[in-house]
């Protein structure tokens, strides 16, 4: 990575490391734009849904039910069983998406990373103990972890969430207590540790900033997974109410007249594959540029 | 070996352990069995009583010694919907997920372990092109959805395959293959990669210098090394599937565990709930004990770790 920082003289050296790579002179040329333009269209629909969309995604209006899409110019993208204007459920179901992840995927990664950092710098019991829960967590399979937590707590938004942070932040854990074992080896850590700086401050400031390049890596690459997880849920009823829009629930609620209104499943499924698509692809991206060691696992 | 295995023995009882308790809190929090029994006419002494019977009087701990000696007996209690033991109906819906997981996983060693490994010797060739689309497709694509719209495709308009329950072999062609495609994605991925680094490795290019055939080469010199990681990884993948079924359960109606499960949190009947989870928690560690014991067999290195 040094080399690569070296060459890249041309970028202000006072931006960030990861992002002089990204924009570095091998960095730009090799942007991944088909997966930034699609992650840039879901994060502009997520934050100004209610401008974006042409109708209000809730509305029943039964006059207008059934509409295929281009039927009718009004509802490009066609109207479901009640009428509700497919696009906008889109768009709305882009903010549900987005709003669920980047919470689920927040806490999970901080709560993942703080865990990792510890675990690789105190050692001992306590590593042994994070490590063996993180284990256990890692093999287990998400959809029965998100079961068990619907079971305790009952469905909601809330539930999801905790459900999809509880299965991604031992990836985190993992990934950044490795990074913390061979920074805390290096001499300016033993340093600061003998000019006497707290231990919170030796994480936080000296061991925290070298672990940002594989905390981006591992966010951009779950943030794939965890938007199908999150479809799944709602697919399962296990989420958010029936009729809200999401695209889980409205591939769902199109399974049962999939034979009359093919459209109300067939479209917000390949949005789903398309947005995961272009994450997985920036994810890997992501991972080459920043992390080529990486490369292999 | 023997300290090895008795670790990992010793790891998986600790899980478990952990999976009831979670399991044993969930049941607890969502309120107690007294709690459903009571009416308006109940009494503060009836309350009381009933508590007294149910052992909710007990230390929780206690409490939760009780609930492991049921379970270890395999009693989960009864389900209230059904008024059956929730074993039974357990025991009745298990044959079908072990099915369709054996099938589904099946299909993807069948298909995805030769895809990977062909789409290595035949670097960027039509199979490896074609073998990176199937594998970035099938991990990428909601299960749900492609079943849904094989379905409609191979069900509903050309009128091929049955669509939903469980019967004779053509009932296994879209289930297996939608349950199994993300399996297959992963074996297709790290079959490559794995075979790519072992063609690059110093002994296989000793026996390509000593002359062997290139068939000899691949197929009996480096497969043998490149299949080491698929093996563990074939072992989380049918655990996984077990677990992972849910979703397809319900869109193709097939009355395993699964569907089971879900059924059983919609109802709130919490005895199949539990007796489902625990189940499939169950087969989860067991099969990911059973691979790390055979992965030590294959591979020494690990023993003495």
């Amino acid at each position: 990575m040094e080399s690569t920082t070296n060459i890249s003289t041309s970028v202000s050296s006072r931006l960030p490391a990861w992002l002089r790579v990204i924009l570095g002179p091998n960095g730009a040329r090799r942007l991944p734009w088909i997966p930034l333009t699609i992650m840039g269209v879901l994060l502009f629909c997520a934050a100004f849904a209610p401008l974006v969309s042409p109708h209000d995604p809730i509305k029943i209006s039964m006059s207008n039910a059934r509409l295929a899409p281009g039927e009718n110019l009004a509802f490009p993208l066609g109207t479901d069983v009640m009428g509700r204007d497919m696009l906008s459920r889109l768009i709305y179901g882009a903010r549900t998406a987005v709003f669920i992840s980047l919470i689920a995927l927040g806490a999970g990664g901080f709560v993942g990373s703080a865990l990792g950092l510890l675990s690789g710098y105190r050692g001992g019991w306590l590593d042994i103990l994070i490590m063996r829960t993180a284990d256990a967590a890692l093999g287990f399979p998400t959809i029965l972890v998100a079961m068990i937590i619907v079971t305790l707590l009952g469905t909601g938004i809330e539930n999801i969430m905790l459900a999809v942070a509880l299965t991604v932040w031992a990836r985190f854990a993992r990934m950044i207590r490795g990074d913390a074992l061979s920074i805390k080896a290096l001499d300016f850590v033993t340093s600061a540790r003998i000019a006497g700086v707290s231990t919170t401050m030796i994480i936080w400031r000296h061991i925290f900033p070298s672990t940002i390049n594989t905390l981006l890596v591992i966010a951009s690459l779950q943030v794939g997974q965890v938007i199908l997880l999150e479809a799944s849920l709602s697919f399962l009823g296990l989420g958010l109410p029936p009729g809200h829009p999401a695209w889980g629930i409205m591939v769902a609620e199109g399974r049962t007249v999939i034979l009359d209104v093919w459209w109300l499943s067939l479209i917000p499924g390949m949005t789903i594959t398309i947005v995961v698509l272009a994450f997985n692809f920036f994810g890997d991206w992501m991972r080459d540029t920043l992390d080529p060691k990486l490369r292999r696992t | 070996m023997q300290r090895f295995i008795l670790t990992r023995v010793l790891q998986a009882i600790l899980t478990l352990l952990i999976l009831s308790l979670a399991v044993f809190l969930s049941v607890h929090a969502t309120g107690s069995t007294a709690d459903f029994l009571i009416g308006p006419e109940t009494t503060e002494a009836d309350y009381e009583q009933l508590r007294k019977n149910f052992g909710l009087d007990r230390p929780l701990i206690v409490q939760y010694g009780y609930f492991l000696t049921d379970i270890a007996r395999a009693d989960f209690g009864d389900s209230f919907l059904k008024g059956r033991p929730a074993r039974d109906i357990l025991m009745s819906r298990l044959p079908a997920t072990l099915q369709l997981a054996g099938v589904a996983f099946l299909l993807s060693v069948i298909v995805g372990v030769p895809l990977g490994i062909l789409s290595a010797v035949k670097r960027d060739g039509f199979l490896d092109n074609f073998g990176k689309l199937f594998a970035v497709m099938g991990i990428a694509t909601p299960n749900f959805w492609i079943a849904i719209m094989l379905i409609l495709l191979f069900g509903a308009i050309l009128g091929w395959l049955p669509t939903y329950g469980r019967g004779g072999f053509t009932h296994f062609i879209l289930p297996s293959f939608v349950l199994g495609w993300s399996a297959m994605a992963g074996m297709v991925r790290l079959g490559r990669s794995s075979m790519l680094e072992v063609l690059d490795s110093e002994y296989v290019k000793f026996a390509r210098i000593k002359g062997l055939t290139e068939r000899m080469v691949i197929w009996k010199h480096a497969m043998k090394n490149a299949v080491i990681p698929l093996l563990t990884f074939s072992g989380l993948t049918l655990a996984g599937l077990l677990n992972g079924s849910v979703a397809v359960e319900v869109v193709f109606a097939w009355p395993g565990i699964g569907q089971l499960m879900l059924q059983g949190i919609q109802t709130r009947d919490f005895a199949v709930v539990q007796a489902t989870v625990l189940a499939a928690g169950f087969f989860y560690i067991m099969t990911a004990l059973l691979v790390d014991i055979l992965y030590a067999y294959v591979n020494p290195r690990i023993r003495y770790d």
